[in-house]
């Protein structure tokens, strides 16, 4: 668990980062959404101290991160940020055993565990293992940060607009691949963007900073449906607000008996995937499979009660 | 495509025209002494027909191998069997022109023949820079050059020729002058480096210091060699005389200590401003990972930042090299010993022969350095080949 209690950064009399407060439970994905100059990122860097805090402190497991040295604190705690940062002059090998060479593990368990990661990523060990950085693509590259950053087992993953740079589709897939790879070793992540579609996407919870204040703190689903201020709900994006509801509530929450015409969709699939399918072929209801077997049907007035029922 | 494997390359039709030109001027001359000037020989005039032709012929044939662009290592067979046809010219015709000329006569070679080596050495290297050969080769062809030039000169087949002759009478003082050369050069480039190395770290940590360091050794670097070396002396003079045991080190106001301080002083800039330039050419996104990942300042600097500038580090310490072989020559000057000791004697004596004995051995010097630099910091580049 994580703690940040009254945290604060003032530069030159500015308020930065203005007493946060929250707590980050263990094997979650909490996601700082902001826009640029809302504190976001100072707040991600005082947590591996990175940046000082000016007053206030970070708990990791109940033990405040100011009794620990900077560097061996960072040690423990994986940082991913945008343009992955690796060191151009070593191989992908090299990169991902950074932390642990720092934390002087014996080679053969760095050997493993670097291959460990690798196919994690889904890159073959044996065709990446030696190659240098410049000779991947730029998703590559960016799994290659992410390994890096995930190679001692930290305590916590911090990411600070790690797909950024990446263009959109590589970006959905990296974001996937982020979801896939948490749940499979229970990691805690904290990861800031600027981009709200990417909070609710892949956070089980979200903050949101504006001027250096934490505005709202909780589910994508509350985010979405309670905005706490006209900041947040504009962030959602007052038009967008059902569709994004929509898209974080599988079809098998709603699924009843009956037939529908046509191609089905899987089970946790989105009801926004739903809804675009009764749009574009004019159904008014589609067939949900499981395993390749019909379960039964969603209707589009079910869709629409739901919607109607948040908003 | 057909025809452009048929096409001329132009810098090798401007070295045909440019070496044919070189041709019909004074290939060698003969003085009746070391001081006068001599009288020019045309190179098919250096002996009998049947000795100058294949000489001339080689070289004729060299130059017209250098044309065709689709084959550089024909191009550079055509450059050894020019730089051959003159050595064979060489060889032959200083005992030829010699044979009843008087005792103290004396052969040189003459513009014909410094136009034609530099020709057929640019025909060299334009056609090793098509080749482009890794730096392994580089280094094995430059061995195969020295060591082929180290057999002409043990061999005696070119002692007649002037400058050699300048040389036997002082093997104990060349020797000794390449030796001093050698260690004003390189000493001055350790001494350099031992300070510049810290110095330039120290400055690309903290920019107060770089502010105020940088603009100081510029400074220094705009002094004219000459007067530099003429400061040394009232102010190393002043140290030998006041401060006690510094003479019994050899500290004087002439001499190798002086010489051997503005040397190290004109290093210091490129040794600096390259350090520093090298570390700040670190991406800024690697350094904000190694900070991030825990690294410590040091295990930064030998880890990340060192390895990523070390070619720009090493370009510095090239750059010092070359240009100390160079300078150490005015150490001649204020009896700092080296190669300078032949210029200026040569001057003063107006044997141009005897500066060719100091100035020679000096541009090989700084030509093998920088060509070894040059591959000393290709191995050194932290990525390999085509991906960096």
């Amino acid at each position: 668990m994580i703690e940040i209690d009254r945290i604060t950064k003032t530069y030159n009399g500015v308020k930065a980062v203005d007493a946060v407060t929250m707590t980050v439970e263990t094997g979650t994905i909490t996601v700082i959404v902001g826009t640029s100059g809302s504190g976001k990122t100072t707040l991600l860097r005082m947590i591996n101290r990175l940046e000082e805090p000016t007053s206030g402190e970070v708990r990791i497991n109940g033990v405040s991160t100011l009794a620990t040295k900077p560097h061996l604190l960072r040690r423990r705690i994986g940082y991913a940020i945008q343009g992955h940062g690796l060191f151009p002059h070593h191989t992908v090998a090299r990169n991902i055993g950074a932390v642990p060479r720092l934390l002087d593990w014996p080679k053969d368990k760095i050997e493993a565990r670097v291959d460990e990661l690798l196919t994690l990523f889904s890159m073959d060990p044996a065709q990446f293992r030696d190659r240098y950085p410049a000779e991947l693509s730029g998703g590559q590259q960016q799994r290659v940060g992410v390994a890096r950053a995930l190679a001692s087992r930290p305590d916590l993953l911090l990411m600070d607009e790690p797909f950024g740079a990446l263009d959109p589709i590589i970006r959905a897939r990296a974001q996937d691949d982020l979801r896939r790879i948490q749940k499979a070793l229970g990691s805690t992540i904290m990861l800031v963007t600027h981009d709200m579609e990417e909070a609710i996407r892949l956070g089980d919870r979200v903050a949101v900073m504006d001027g250096g204040k934490l505005v709202q703190h909780g589910t994508p689903a509350e985010i979405i449906a309670q905005p706490a201020t006209d900041f947040v709900a504009n962030m959602v994006g007052e038009v967008e607000r059902p569709l994004r509801l929509l898209s974080l509530i599988p079809l098998c929450d709603l699924v009843e008996d009956g037939d529908a015409p046509g191609a089905a969709l899987p089970a946790d699939a989105s009801l926004r995937d739903a809804l675009a399918a009764c749009l574009w072929t004019g159904r008014s209801a589609v067939p949900v499979e499981r395993d390749g077997d019909v379960v039964g049907r969603v209707t589009f007035d079910a869709i629409r009660a739901r919607a109607e029922l948040r908003a | 495509m057909g025809r452009a494997g048929w096409g001329l390359s132009p810098p090798g039709v401007l070295f045909a025209v440019l070496g044919l030109g070189a041709l019909l001027l004074p290939f060698l001359t003969v003085a009746a002494n070391r001081i006068v000037a001599g009288d020019g020989v045309l190179p098919w005039r250096l002996a009998a027909p049947a000795v100058t032709l294949p000489g001339t012929a080689a070289v004729m044939a060299g130059l017209l191998l250098g044309l065709p662009s689709a084959w550089p290592r024909l191009r550079f067979a055509g450059s050894i069997l020019g730089l051959a046809g003159l050595l064979w010219l060489l060889m032959q015709g200083a005992p030829a022109l010699l044979v009843g000329a008087g005792d103290y006569a004396r052969v040189s070679p003459a513009i014909g023949f410094w136009c034609l080596l530099l020709i057929l050495m640019l025909l060299m290297a334009d056609a090793l820079a098509q080749l482009a050969p890794g730096s392994l080769a580089r280094g094995a062809l430059l061995a195969a050059v020295l060591g082929t030039l180290a057999l002409i000169l043990w061999s005696g087949t070119l002692s007649q020729l002037s400058i050699l002759q300048e040389y036997a009478g002082r093997r104990e003082a060349f020797a000794d002058a390449a030796v001093r050369h050698l260690a004003l050069a390189f000493g001055s480039l350790a001494t350099a480096a031992a300070i510049g190395f810290p110095l330039g770290i120290l400055c690309h940590r903290r920019s107060s210091l770089r502010t105020t360091t940088l603009p100081v050794l510029s400074f220094l670097q705009t002094i004219p060699s000459l007067a530099m070396f003429g400061l040394m002396i009232p102010i190393l003079g002043w140290v030998g005389d006041s401060v006690p045991g510094a003479q019994a080190i050899g500290i004087a106001g002439i001499g190798f200590a002086p010489a051997f301080l503005a040397l190290v002083l004109y290093s210091l800039l490129p040794v600096v401003g390259n350090t520093v330039t090298g570390l700040a050419a670190t991406p800024p996104s690697a350094l904000e990972a190694a900070r991030g990942m825990g690294m410590t300042p040091r295990q930064r600097l030998w880890q990340v930042e060192l390895p990523l500038g070390l070619p720009i580090i090493l370009t510095g310490l090239r750059i010092v090299l070359v240009q100390n072989v160079g300078l150490a020559v005015i150490a001649g000057l204020i009896g700092g010993g080296g190669f300078g000791t032949f210029v200026f004697q040569g001057l003063n004596q107006t044997a141009t022969d005897l500066i060719l004995l100091g100035a020679l051995p000096t541009v090989a010097l700084a030509l093998v350095s920088a060509i070894v630099m040059d591959i000393l910091v290709e191995l050194a580049s932290p990525t390999p080949q085509g991906t960096a």
